[in-house]
């Protein structure tokens, strides 16, 4: 087992033609069982052609209706990407996970609102993050594969080079991981550190997990107090930007302090409230975990 | 993107939200040219600069003649202004807000922003106006009220009038007050905003409502739909850094430390700071060279940061993932030797071709400090910024004993 994605999943790749969308189409493709689970593109205006031998539909209905399809992958730009986004849950798809950075605010609003409204089933993971892997089976985003190693952590993270990070510590002190998702550093996003948490607790593949946050908004404080109520696997936590002026948004759109709430002082003393393990120092991340494995 | 109060006004007339009369002006004499042509008998001097708490520090005044509004615009225009949110500096005042005299009965707040627990846009109002309004919520939340609004049905006019009648609009103005509330959301909305404020909003003893302030900042990632909204960008008020790198897609943020920082990865950027802190540093800026790291790119992020004249080192951290250890350190070299870059340099490299990158920059005979970890790299951009401050102390005290000789 694993969580969201294992080498079962088929998927789609929204945004297969583009330049980001074929790069690393070709990466994720090589990557373990890869070569199965990427069946479909989709490009309306190159429909019944192919990427390297991926077929491309016109739609993603389409494309699940001919390749049975269940996860989709979107790298298309920003002024289309919500739209894409909305065209995968139409699909009825289980997952849809948007790498795309630069979405405005308002598009996603109305993409989350929707989804509530009529009820949808799919997940969204993103956008604007690295994607999700599951070492050994199957890559789908822009992480690097080969610093990864199958195993039971699971690590979840807003921020893309900070879950290779932590994922990287863990490879070298030899602990693999059951998956790794980064769920965007966008304010307005899909699941959230939360809604991991619930996943990886009921995954009988995962022992222990690694929570990376950053300043703004106060996603990592719902998780942690989801955790000291629910979670029977212990965790351990950063977050990013203790030396974070308030008011300045530190790269990613969400990462921001304001009105004094969002700083990761106060995250982190909710955090260490609720049990979950702390470490201040992000090179200790791995080693911290391997403390609490018994 | 942040815009000025007299910019924000104008969006505001356009929507239908009430404002007083006035006009910017760039110099003393078009400030006297304004208020001539507004008449009347009150004018309001108003100093334009992309920071709140202006009243506080003196860039609000009341005139009541002509010869007054010269000296107060004279006063104001080219004034290091100083406000909560600007700094110890303070802002140069370059722009100024000539307006009409506001016959105030009530202060009232009222703001609009994207609440990314329910993610929907949250109205907020208060009868606590003119104030600090985040010390309103952190001291008294419960004089705050607040709608979250259904995107699909939008602010309802029973809503904002219920919201117009708990901070205390009379009676008679709630029906007027409403329906600036629901063209306030309309401009939000269309204008793609991130933050819409009215502090204060006032009731005039002619029981008008009026937006007598205005703040808006703007959703970066909608700009490309907007370029009238992009036209109003103010470089001015920008840390001249952030406006160079900006150019280069760097994303970099200017703090008051001395140890460089350039990394690939905005939550690495940060850890990256942390650890610099972590161990007794102070970083001088942030700055995430992004995914797809050019040499050309590296030189512009190094020229950048050595502009600073307060950085005494710099740390460089990267996590190779699409983009290749070995590409950055090339680019690192080449940087490097075009700054000719005389403080200590500490690069930490991982991922991939770690091994090929850490070999280019042993093999460029620069004295380039090779970091294992993140928290080594943090260990020894410290500890050289040390070194080299007890030597130069070591020269000094060499020449005050030749002196002695």
């Amino acid at each position: 087992m694993s969580i969201l994605i294992n080498k079962d999943t088929r998927v789609v790749t929204q945004g297969i033609t583009g330049k980001t969308g074929m790069f690393h189409t070709q990466t994720s493709r090589a990557y373990a069982n890869g070569k199965a689970c990427y069946v479909a593109g989709v490009n309306p205006k190159k429909a019944g052609e192919d990427f390297e031998g991926i077929p491309i539909f016109g739609s993603v209905k389409d494309a699940k209706a001919k390749t049975g399809v269940n996860v989709s992958v979107i790298y298309v730009p920003p002024p289309f990407a919500a739209a894409a986004i909305w065209e995968a849950i139409e699909a009825d798809l289980d997952l849809v996970i948007c790498i795309t950075e630069g979405i405005p605010v308002r598009d996603m609003v109305e993409v989350r609102d929707r989804m509530r409204r009529e009820n949808r089933r799919t997940k969204l993971v993103g956008p604007n993050c690295p994607g999700v892997i599951t070492p050994g089976e199957i890559k789908i985003g822009i992480m690097p594969g080969h610093i990864h190693k199958k195993g039971r952590v699971g690590v979840v993270s807003r921020s893309g080079t900070l879950t290779y990070e932590a994922v990287g510590q863990l490879t070298e002190l030899g602990i693999g991981q059951s998956s790794a998702v980064g769920i965007g550093g966008d304010p307005v996003n899909g699941l959230k550190h939360i809604d991991v948490m619930q996943l990886f607790n009921e995954d009988k593949e995962t022992d222990a997990v690694i929570m990376i946050g950053e300043i703004g908004g106060s996603d990592e404080e719902d998780a942690a107090r989801w955790v000291k109520k629910n979670m029977k696997k212990p965790v351990v936590g950063f977050i990013a930007g203790i030396t974070a002026p308030p008011g300045k948004r530190m790269g990613h759109a969400g990462a921001i302090i304001s009105g004094g709430k969002g700083t990761a002082q106060e995250k982190l003393a909710v955090m260490e409230e609720c049990g979950i393990k702390v470490t201040r120092n992000p090179a200790e991340m791995g080693r911290t975990l391997k403390s609490i494995l018994k | 993107m942040k815009i000025h109060e007299y910019q924000g006004k104008e969006i505001f007339r356009k929507y239908g939200v009430p404002t007083p009369r006035g006009y910017p002006a760039m110099s003393v004499d078009e400030a006297v040219e304004a208020a001539r042509k507004l008449g009347g008998k009150v004018w309001v001097v108003k100093a334009q600069i992309h920071a709140g708490g202006r009243g506080k520090g003196g860039g609000v005044k009341v005139a009541r003649s002509l010869d007054e509004v010269r000296d107060l615009s004279k006063k104001i225009l080219g004034m290091q202004l100083k406000t909560h949110q600007t700094g110890p500096q303070g802002q140069k005042v370059r722009r100024l807000l000539v307006e009409e005299g506001a016959d105030i009965k009530k202060e009232l707040y009222v703001g609009m922003l994207v609440d990314r627990g329910t993610q929907k846009v949250v109205l907020m109002a208060s009868a606590a106006g003119g104030m600090d309004i985040e010390e309103v919520a952190a001291k008294t939340p419960e004089k705050i009220h607040k709608v979250f609004i259904d995107p699909a049905s939008g602010l309802t006019s029973a809503e904002a009038a219920d919201v117009a009648a708990k901070i205390g609009i009379p009676s008679w103005s709630v029906q007027q007050c409403a329906s600036l509330l629901k063209a306030l959301y309309k401009c939000f909305l269309e204008t793609d905003a991130s933050l819409v404020e009215i502090n204060p909003l006032i009731v005039t003893n002619q029981e008008k409502v009026i937006a007598l302030d205005s703040k808006m900042n703007f959703d970066d990632n909608a700009l490309f739909r907007h370029p009238d909204l992009v036209a109003l960008r103010d470089l001015d008020e920008e840390d001249p850094l952030e406006v160079e790198a900006s150019k280069y897609d760097l994303n970099y943020i200017s703090l008051d430390g001395n140890i460089g920082c350039m990394v690939n990865g905005a939550g690495l950027a940060m850890a990256t700071m942390d650890t610099v802190k972590l161990f007794g540093g102070s970083p001088a800026n942030f700055l995430d060279v992004g995914g797809g790291a050019t040499a050309e790119k590296v030189t512009a992020a190094f020229k950048i940061m050595l502009s600073n004249p307060k950085v005494k080192a710099i740390l460089v951290n990267i996590f190779g993932g699409i983009m290749k250890c070995d590409t950055i350190a090339s680019g690192v070299v080449a940087a490097a030797r075009e700054t000719k870059i005389s403080v200590p340099l500490v690069v930490r490299m991982k991922g991939t071709n770690e091994d090929l990158g850490k070999k280019i920059l042993k093999d460029s005979g620069l004295p380039i400090i090779s970091a294992d970890n993140m928290g080594d790299a943090g260990k020894k951009v410290v500890a050289a910024i040390k070194k080299k401050a007890v030597k130069k102390k070591k020269v000094v005290v060499k020449r005050k004993v030749k002196k002695k000789k």
